[in-house]
């Protein structure tokens, strides 16, 4: 089992990057060092009222000075994301990870990869971009947007991105799957993270052309340890844990093989 | 030193603290976080004759001071949990307590009796949970249900039976009562209240089963409530729970009348929680000149 640290975390910086989407870097003691791409952290809030712990994504990962990049939405006004906006250089937030299982980056070895990040699910692809650069490997990016655009030059210092925009404002006019159609990407394995009916298509896609796709889902959590079974997605066996067609997103996942699972 | 240990049916616990059921796993999950030897027991979630695949998701809100759960007693079933979860927890200088939950009194009988031959010291028959459709709560709010089903566990059971009660009901004190004279030889108090959370954006249901069951601080004070109302009515032990998150929560319990307390959704909003309480009574017994734990059970009357 991988080893879990809760710790107090100093934030180094934090920066608005489009409307209501942060980017926070924090200064962990053995988080980051044992964390990988796709897996995520679990933040407390100040506010004692609110109980539960919120999941967040990792985006970037400096194993060597300890630091962790998290980049998130403020999902409304009085929630946990939106006190965690406020934090200052200096401030401190409690943490508790790495949780989950992260991307099997090695299943890349010998394939064209392409890393699809969705909205919210554009961070963790970050993460991957920059692990498999530097183990050798030239994956490309596929991003998807709404309008604003974020964290899309972090992506193109490093890989060769292709972007979609549901209002067309920037790259293809569409989804990203429309986008990797419309380049001819032609990819043996993909990597992904975004909002539900992107992760479907990116699965129906990947069937009809019989290539992996590992797909980072996203579920209501309480523990993010595994314990409550709270967050569970319906899988297409037995799970070996639970013996029920349900895996734990925190625990088994975030990241499955898509047609392990029922979307 | 204070004596922290206290006695529940004959069995000895090192402490009052113990975990609530459904919180905790089988303590696979938060053994990396603290010694389960500190704890005076471990509740396990509910054990099912067969696999259980609860309900569908979103199965958790938060609510303020407090969380919505409609997990719906998923659990890999009894065979499972004898052959994998308790010889992991048996590793544990603790005592272990099995959650059994089932949708009829043959389910319920059927756990009952598999567990009887496995090192399980007390067994916790949850007839309360509010986000199963068959079973569980639909014993724990008549009287009369909750006296068949007692007494049908009580004849096959070779551990001591605590029978595990439901807040929502009109007489706390009429259905320990009725457990008690059924010849539960513990109760445990309280499950969660039936509670609803819509999103006025989405004006859909949060929870995909509607209701679920509220716990965390905003219960506490229903809670001690509750567990003063039963004590008052029966001799048999209780344990308490309901919204603990620190020792001083717990020693209110105990000072309404538990024997013992179980700390519960507390564990997701800091997992080291339940080990802090247990370290935490113990100093404050020891600095209010406490020498044995007992001495305040059930001390205001």
């Amino acid at each position: 089992m991988n080893q879990i640290f809760q710790e107090h975390c100093r934030v180094l910086s934090q920066e608005e990057l489009a409307p209501g989407i942060f980017s926070l870097w924090l200064q962990t003691e053995g988080i980051a060092a044992a964390a990988r791409p796709g897996q995520f952290v679990s933040l407390y809030c100040r506010d004692r009222q609110k109980l539960l712990p919120r999941p967040v994504s990792l985006c970037e990962i400096d194993r060597k000075t300890g630091a962790l990049r998290l980049v998130y939405r403020v999902t409304g006004p009085g929630t946990g994301t939106e006190e965690f906006s406020r934090l200052a250089t200096g401030e401190e937030i409690r943490i508790l990870g790495p949780l989950g299982n992260g991307f099997p980056l090695e299943e890349a070895e010998g394939r064209r990869t392409i890393l699809v990040g969705g909205g919210i699910g554009i961070p963790p692809m970050l993460g991957a971009a920059k692990a498999l650069t530097a183990g050798g490997f030239r994956p490309q990016a596929v991003l998807g947007y709404r309008d604003n655009l974020f964290l899309k030059e972090d992506f193109e210092a490093r890989v060769s991105v292709v972007t979609a925009t549901e209002d067309g404002s920037c790259g293809w006019h569409g989804t990203v799957l429309d986008a990797i159609k419309g380049e001819a990407m032609d990819p043996e394995i993909i990597f992904a993270c975004g909002p539900r009916p992107m992760l479907k298509a990116l699965a129906a896609y990947a069937a009809e052309r019989n290539i992996p796709c590992w797909i980072s889902m996203e579920e209501r959590m309480a523990c993010g340890v595994g314990a409550c079974l709270g967050c569970v997605c319906e899988t297409a066996a037995v799970d070996d844990h639970s013996h029920v067609h349900n895996a734990r997103v925190c625990t088994d996942g975030p990241v499955f093989l898509s047609r392990e699972v029922v979307l | 030193m204070s004596a922290m240990e206290v006695t529940l049916a004959g069995v000895t616990l090192k402490n009052p603290v113990m975990t609530a059921s459904g919180t905790f796993g089988s303590g696979m999950e938060y053994a990396a976080f603290g010694d389960l030897g500190r704890l005076g027991a471990v509740v396990t979630k509910g054990v099912a004759a067969v696999p259980w695949p609860g309900n569908p998701v979103p199965r958790v809100a938060e609510t303020p001071s407090g969380m919505l759960n409609a997990i719906g007693l998923q659990n890999p079933g009894v065979e499972v949990f004898c052959t994998r979860d308790l010889p992991f927890l048996k590793q544990f200088d603790t005592k272990v307590i099995v959650n059994v939950c089932g949708h009829s009194e043959a389910e319920y009988c059927e756990v009952v009796e598999r567990l009887s031959e496995e090192p399980v010291d007390l067994l916790e028959i949850n007839v309360s949970c509010p986000n199963v459709k068959e079973g569980g709560i639909a014993f724990g709010q008549d009287p009369a249900a909750l006296s068949a089903i007692t007494r049908s566990v009580k004849r096959l059971a070779r551990q001591p039976v605590i029978m595990k009660l439901s807040p929502n009901v009109t007489d706390i004190a009429l259905m320990a009562k009725t457990a008690q004279d059924a010849g539960a030889d513990a109760i445990s108090l309280i499950n969660t209240l039936l509670g609803m959370k819509i999103d006025i954006y989405r004006r859909q249901f949060v929870l995909a089963n509607r209701t679920g069951g509220l716990s965390g601080p905003a219960i506490h004070p229903v809670a001690v409530r509750m567990v003063y109302q039963a004590a008052q009515a029966v001799q048999i032990p209780i344990i308490g729970m309901g919204g603990i998150a620190s020792a001083a929560d717990a020693l209110e319990m105990m000072m309404a009348g538990a024997t013992a307390v179980s700390v519960g959704t507390a564990t997701f909003a800091d997992p080291l929680t339940v080990f802090k309480i247990a370290r935490d009574m113990e100093a404050f017994a020891e600095t209010q000149g406490i020498r044995d734990i007992r001495e305040i059970i059930g001390i205001v009357k």
